[in-house]
């Protein structure tokens, strides 16, 4: 509706409804989506999300139809005389129990799913993500065992979306795209780079204020809260450029300090981490060589 | 001595005649129960107003009307003024209005403190709403007011004293709605005859006791780090951000539920009568509303999932949350009940009932689905929470506000509504509430977060879907406005003392409108007469 014909939406609609019925997995948000991502990572929570879902539709179908049945039967207009009775104690032992045989049910599948999401034992990566006002840092621990060398920078929103997103700037937000995709405030300047088939463990702190950090396609979202260390874990399937934002409320320009994470194959990353490493201990020989007063902070 | 007999006798006759002495000097509860509804609905429009400002500026992708800073006071007050504004005094107004009358009391137990609580809440909302137009502006770090964002603005402490304000006024309410339900029974009324609506407003009473405290304390605490240089939420010296949201939640988690037990009882007492039919399962209806409130209090982390809790403490709170779906299940599965077999006519507030069963489950369902922890980290703080809270709080709490002002409004005015407005009004409000709000799921399912002013081109649609639905809604409401000044004032058509034809219970049994006073003499309580006198189970 912002843009383009309605061929074009029609055709965005067709998508969604495939996506919807289990075609296609998408990982960033599609114009139209109508469900959840299946995610890009090992561990992710569409399957109890759509079992839940059935269980409501299922439910409602039951309980919304007897409704609507009552409903025609029961008018006065068609002659019903009201009945007396005000109580059955078979029925109400049936719709007691059975919802507690279905609410096991999903209390068994979502304790197996938190047990899981909760071990962040083993990891062969860590990654210290730190949430400011109103950007992200990211700290690269260790990898593989060996502790990582200075790898860490800021990540903020990129700069055509931060000019577009001005009041009235009157720049068009359907005119941000990176190959094909509308990234319009879901990029930034520098992403985090990550290894697929990696057991990544998060160390998620907040700098500031609370705030939240979220990628749809890893399946979860971590608070940022200053002084306490929150773990998470990840494993990502495929390669790709996965975007999130952040989810907690931390000041005027919470929507637009994006996230994404870009997943490349394990060799391409040893390089791209070797390179910065050395990147940065140019920097620190130059810093050393000028003798500057202090280094710059690092959060 | 005559004169002391003659002032006796003129107080029990008629409202006074200043304008200042009856409405400021009030002691009466159904004048008091007015002043409580026309508040709520000025408010419920204020709220609504910025609620417009927030949709007008996520019509479309881009910033076009308001900078972020002033979009998230919109979102924070607009929260603000609904929940303690508009939908919480509203409940009590009807608590006013009908309590007395539903159990054959004279008046409230304590009048003139119920002078005082009605009375304070403009002061309170004053408060609040000026920080709009100081410097630096509103409060605008949510109406949860997390530290340490809540602690950057500048206009914490008048938000403070404002709740402060608004809890004071509630505990007041509640007190005196427990001690005229416990001691201003007619002889002949038993507590398991009281109709639902009076047992939803006791056990809510007992909630708002013990929970508007909590609150106090929390946002206490707020002030003291702001400018007493205490450290409870400051993780510099040693607090802790995460207590202060155990704190909130602890009040908040059964906060939400003061705000959906009344509703409970004003649907359990227009359903039957709409069917011509007793309620089912009379005992079960007030046992479920007491488990619901019990396990209320034992819920609140389910808000906190994404905080990092413990593995153990997220399973215990995600068990527990769960088990809320089944006494809220007894009650939507009972009123089915209670309309099957029935003899059903469709007049405005069964409209609405009927719609508040559907739209508050669906909310229920969404519910159950955001109670399972691992789902909950991809919904949390997403547009799908924003769908689940405003189908159980709009097509729940305000239809069910909605549909008890239809119900009673004979009785009120003494007039007839019009029931060709009050269906368009219902049928405008029933198709563009799930135009606004069912396309939140989607957007909140595909990622887009909540409290955000702007958003990748992805949500256009859905977002410019939901706006179109937001501003016809809000319209749909100038509508009641309309019927309800139209039948107040203008309505021809006069009610009888018992407007329904199915209506049953002490309150239909007083004339339309109902006298200054009434119940001066305890009335002679028939079961016969009474929505629930017959009910043995
Ligand atoms: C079956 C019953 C219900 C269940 C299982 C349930 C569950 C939940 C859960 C788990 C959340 C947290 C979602 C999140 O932030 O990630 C939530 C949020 C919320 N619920 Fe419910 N809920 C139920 C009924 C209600 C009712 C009856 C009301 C009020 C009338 C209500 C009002 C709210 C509100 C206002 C929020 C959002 C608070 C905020 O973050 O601003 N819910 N609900
Ligand atoms: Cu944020
Ligand atoms: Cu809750």
């Amino acid at each position: 509706m912002t843009s383009g014909g309605i061929g074009r939406s029609v055709s965005a609609w067709a998508a969604g409804a495939f996506a919807l019925f289990g075609g296609t997995a998408w990982a960033n948000p599609e114009p139209n989506q109508l469900n959840m991502t299946k995610g890009a990572a090992e561990w992710s929570p569409y399957a109890m999300h759509m079992v839940a879902l059935w269980v409501c539709v299922v439910i409602g179908v039951v309980v919304f139809g007897a409704m609507f049945v009552a409903m025609f039967r029961f008018r006065k207009s068609r002659g019903a005389v009201a009945e007396k009775w005000t109580h059955s104690t078979k029925l109400e032992v049936v719709w007691t129990v059975v919802p507690v045989i279905i609410l096991i049910f999903l209390a068994h599948l979502a304790t197996g799913g938190l047990t899981s999401f909760a071990d962040t034992t083993n990891a062969d990566m860590t990654i210290k993500v730190t949430g400011y006002q109103w950007k992200w840092r990211y700290d690269y621990v260790d990898y593989k065992g060996k502790g990582v060398d200075q790898v860490g920078f800021m990540s903020k929103l990129e700069e055509t979306s931060d000019r577009t997103r001005q009041l009235k700037s009157n720049l068009d937000p359907d005119k941000i795209q990176v190959d094909g995709y509308h990234t319009y405030l879901l990029d930034v300047d520098k992403p985090l780079v990550v290894p697929v088939g990696t057991k990544i463990r998060f160390i998620i702190v907040g700098g500031d204020v609370i705030h939240s950090w979220w990628v749809p396609a890893l399946g979860w979202k971590m608070d940022a809260i200053p002084g306490i260390a929150n773990a998470a874990w990840t494993k990502i399937k495929e390669p790709g450029v996965y975007r999130g934002q952040c989810a907690e409320l931390c000041g005027q320009d919470h929507g637009f300090m994006p996230i994404v994470v870009k997943a490349v194959p394990k060799a391409e990353f040893e390089q791209w981490l070797a390179t910065q490493e050395d990147e940065a201990k140019v920097r620190k020989a130059a810093q050393t060589a000028q003798n500057a007063p202090a280094p710059a902070p690092q959060g | 001595m005559a004169h002391a007999a003659t002032h006796d006798h003129h107080d029990h006759h008629g409202a006074p005649k200043g304008f200042f002495q009856r409405w400021v000097m009030s002691t009466n509860h159904k004048d008091i129960g007015t002043l409580y509804l026309i508040f709520s609905l000025t408010m419920f429009f204020i709220g609504g107003a910025f609620a417009m400002v927030i949709r007008a500026e996520l019509f479309k992708p881009g910033m076009q009307l308001v900078q972020p800073y002033f979009f998230n006071e919109m979102t924070t007050m607009h929260a603000l003024v609904m929940i303690f504004g508009a939908i919480m005094p509203s409940f009590v107004g009807l608590a006013n209005w009908m309590i007395p009358l539903m159990v054959g009391a004279p008046d409230m137990a304590l009048p003139r403190m119920n002078n005082l609580s009605f009375w304070i809440m403009p002061f309170a909302f004053i408060l609040l709403l000026s920080t709009l137009f100081m410097p630096g502006g509103g409060p605008a770090g949510g109406w949860t007011m997390y530290p340490p964002l809540s602690l950057q603005g500048e206009s914490i402490a008048y938000t403070i004293f404002a709740v402060h304000l608004m809890g004071i006024s509630s505990i007041m309410g509640a007190i005196n709605i427990i001690a005229t339900i416990l001691n201003m029974r007619a002889p002949g009324m038993d507590l398991l005859k009281m109709p639902v609506f009076v047992w939803s407003w006791l056990i809510t009473a007992f909630l708002l006791i013990a929970v508007m405290p909590v609150l106090a304390g929390a946002v206490t605490m707020l002030l003291t780090d702001k400018y007493f240089h205490t450290n409870f939420f400051n993780a510099a010296g040693g607090g802790d951000p995460v207590l202060f949201q155990h704190i909130f939640w602890f009040f908040g988690h059964p906060e939400v539920y003061i705000m959906i037990l009344p509703a409970f009882g004003i649907i359990s007492e227009i359903i039957p009568t709409f069917a011509r039919k007793p309620i089912f399962g009379y005992r079960a209806m007030v046992f479920a509303i007491a488990s619901i409130a019990f396990l209320s209090f034992i819920v609140w982390a389910h808000h906190m999932f994404a905080v990092g809790l413990p593995m153990g403490a997220e399973i215990f709170f995600m068990y527990a949350t769960m088990l809320i779906a089944v006494p809220t299940g007894v009650k939507v599965f009972n009123w089915v009940s209670t309309m099957w077999g029935g003899s059903m006519t469709f007049e405005t507030p069964m409209l609405f009932s009927i719609a508040f069963v559907i739209l508050f489950t669906i909310g229920g369902f969404s519910g159950l689905m955001l109670a399972l922890a691992p789902a909950d980290f991809q919904y949390h703080d997403t547009y799908f929470v924003v769908a689940h809270f405003h189908y159980v709080l709009v097509t729940g709490a305000a239809f069910s506000i909605m549909a008890a002002a239809y119900y009673w409004i004979p009785k009120w005015s003494g007039n007839m509504y019009s029931e060709t407005w009050g269906k368009i009004h219902f049928w405008s409000s029933v198709i563009s509430v799930n135009v606004l709000f069912f396309p939140q799921h989607f957007l909140g399912l595909a990622g887009m977060p909540r409290r955000i002013p702007d958003y990748n081109v992805a949500f256009a649609n859905f977002n410019m879907i939901s706006s179109i639905g937001g501003f016809w809604f809000g319209a749909s409401q100038l509508i009641f406005l309309g019927v309800v000044i139209h039948c107040v004032f203008f309505s021809k058509k006069k009610a009888a003392d018992r407007s329904w034809e199915g209506a049953k219970g002490l309150e239909w049994t007083v004339p339309s409108p109902a006298p200054f006073h009434t119940f001066d003499v305890p009335p002679v309580i028939h079961d016969d007469e009474l929505a629930h006198g017959n009910t043995e189970h």
